[in-house]
């Protein structure tokens, strides 16, 4: 393996790393208000998150552009004042593998925190617990597979961010070419044996963890 | 000391208006399902808010439209046991009853698990899991857990319900005695009616979301006050009805 397919994979785990970390804080936030709380604006929030699942990334990365660019709605003010700008850098690609990943967690967790048996939650509230606490110890603990299953489905679409990406954070060789954008510069460029062994090393990457995500959320209580 | 409730809530064109209040006794709202029995044990619990009226326990109000009061169920002393249960499956028999003992330090939280598990006849049972116990021993980690922290009051909502009849009585008689350790305010829901006259101190019949008579199991049996409460109580009516009913 070439040493810039190994930047390439390191630099995917990376950025799907940490945009995981920040797709499980907020989708857990988001999916438990969306499925125990009514709010002004729920649906509308619900729409929101639900929304990078269907829209073209490029439409995704263009929003992203529009807010967070040099010149962009919050991103001329972090210009201005730190002189700093997202674009084109690793964090860019986080940005945006989050945003594309955060729709699975939401509606995994979702489904999973709104199966849990409302009598369990009223039980914790009447033995004195606070709402905080039986979230934790009781809603938490048994929606746990669907939290594993929307982390690690969150992770597998993070590695897997294209679009948005190329868009947000461009195709700069060993700066922020995750994997897929290697195999795309591989491909267009004819470099047919490089684009294979990536090409197979995704596909296994992948499988491994849809493998991992089956056998982790089928075992029982 | 004693629980007095009066609440009045319209849910889905359902409408419950009720009023009693009982002593330390076992009281028992009996009536068919939909007559607002489960409902009632929810909004004294604070489960669900009542459109209007006041609920006293032990002289403190824990729900008073008229003074804006209305306290969390955390903040109201009910020991709820609810019909399903509501055993955690993922904490064992013994963490599922130490949460129940919520505020005491820990060594009185053992002190009082060890205690109780004995009493209940559970001991042995620690670290099963509620899928591993028998039917009856659920019914007993159930009781304890609501029971651990010493509340002011417990709620039963047909806790025997999922029993077969020889284990149903034997748990009447279990309850009967617990109650002398526990001499508080219960309210039991059931909609079988030998179970209500084995066990109420005061009965209180309910159909339609309203109180239709309130006694002694006796008084109320002996002198039911309309046809409608005789109807509820008479079980040769009842099993004649059954009767026609199969042949239509």
């Amino acid at each position: 393996m070439g040493d810039s397919l190994l930047f390439s994979l390191k630099l995917s785990v990376q950025v799907a790393t940490v945009a995981t970390v920040f797709v499980v804080i907020v989708g857990l936030s988001a999916a438990y208000l969306l499925s125990r709380k009514n709010f002004l604006g729920k649906e509308l929030l619900d729409i929101l998150l639900t929304l990078p699942l269907v829209l073209p990334p490029t439409v995704i990365g263009y929003y992203l552009i529009v807010l967070f660019g040099r010149n962009g709605l919050l991103g001329q003010y972090m210009y201005t004042w730190t002189g700093w700008s997202i674009m084109f850098t690793w964090y860019a690609a986080v940005l945006a593998s989050f945003v594309v990943a955060l729709p699975l967690m939401v509606k995994t967790t979702r489904a999973a925190i709104e199966s849990v048996d409302e009598n369990l939650i009223n039980a914790s509230y009447t033995l004195g617990h606070s709402e905080w606490w039986t979230a934790l110890k009781v809603i938490l603990p048994l929606a746990r597979k669907g939290i594993i299953a929307g982390t690690i489905l969150s992770f597998a679409r993070a590695m897997g961010e294209f679009g948005a990406t190329l868009m947000l954070a461009g195709n700069l060789p060993g700066k922020t070419n995750t994997m897929p954008l290697a195999i795309y510069s591989a491909a267009a460029s004819g470099d047919r044996s490089e684009a294979n062994t990536m090409v197979l090393l995704f596909t296994l990457i992948s499988g491994l963890f849809l493998y991992l995500a089956n056998k982790l959320t089928k075992r029982v209580i | 000391m004693g629980l007095s409730v009066n609440i009045k809530k319209a849910v889905n064109g359902f409408k419950l208006d009720a009023q009693w209040e009982i002593n330390d006794e076992l009281a028992v709202l009996f009536g068919y399902s939909g007559a607002g029995k489960s409902m009632t044990l929810q909004m004294i619990a604070g489960l669900m808010k009542p459109d209007a009226g006041a609920i006293h326990l032990n002289g403190k109000s824990v729900f008073d439209s008229a003074a804006a009061v209305n306290l969390p169920p955390q903040a109201r002393s009910f020991g709820y046991v609810f019909q399903d249960l509501a055993l955690f499956p993922h904490m064992t028999v013994r963490e599922n009853i130490l949460y129940g003992a919520h505020g005491l330090s820990k060594s009185e939280r053992d002190k009082r698990c060890r205690d109780m598990m004995e009493r209940f006849m559970i001991a042995g049972l620690e670290n099963k899991y509620p899928n591993e116990i028998s039917g009856g021993q659920k019914q007993r980690v159930a009781l304890a857990r609501a029971l651990i922290r010493r509340p002011d009051a417990l709620l039963l909502d047909e806790p025997f319900s999922a029993l077969d009849a020889p284990l149903r009585s034997e748990m009447r008689n279990f309850l009967k005695e617990i109650r002398r350790e526990f001499p508080i305010p219960v309210v039991l829901v059931t909609h079988d009616l030998t179970e209500a006259v084995a066990l109420a101190d005061r009965l209180i019949i309910m159909a339609n979301g309203r109180v239709v008579q309130a006694g002694t199991p006796t008084e109320v049996l002996n002198s039911p006050s309309s046809p409608e409460v005789e109807l509820l109580i008479n079980t040769r009516d009842q099993l004649l009805h059954a009767i026609s009913d199969r042949r239509q």
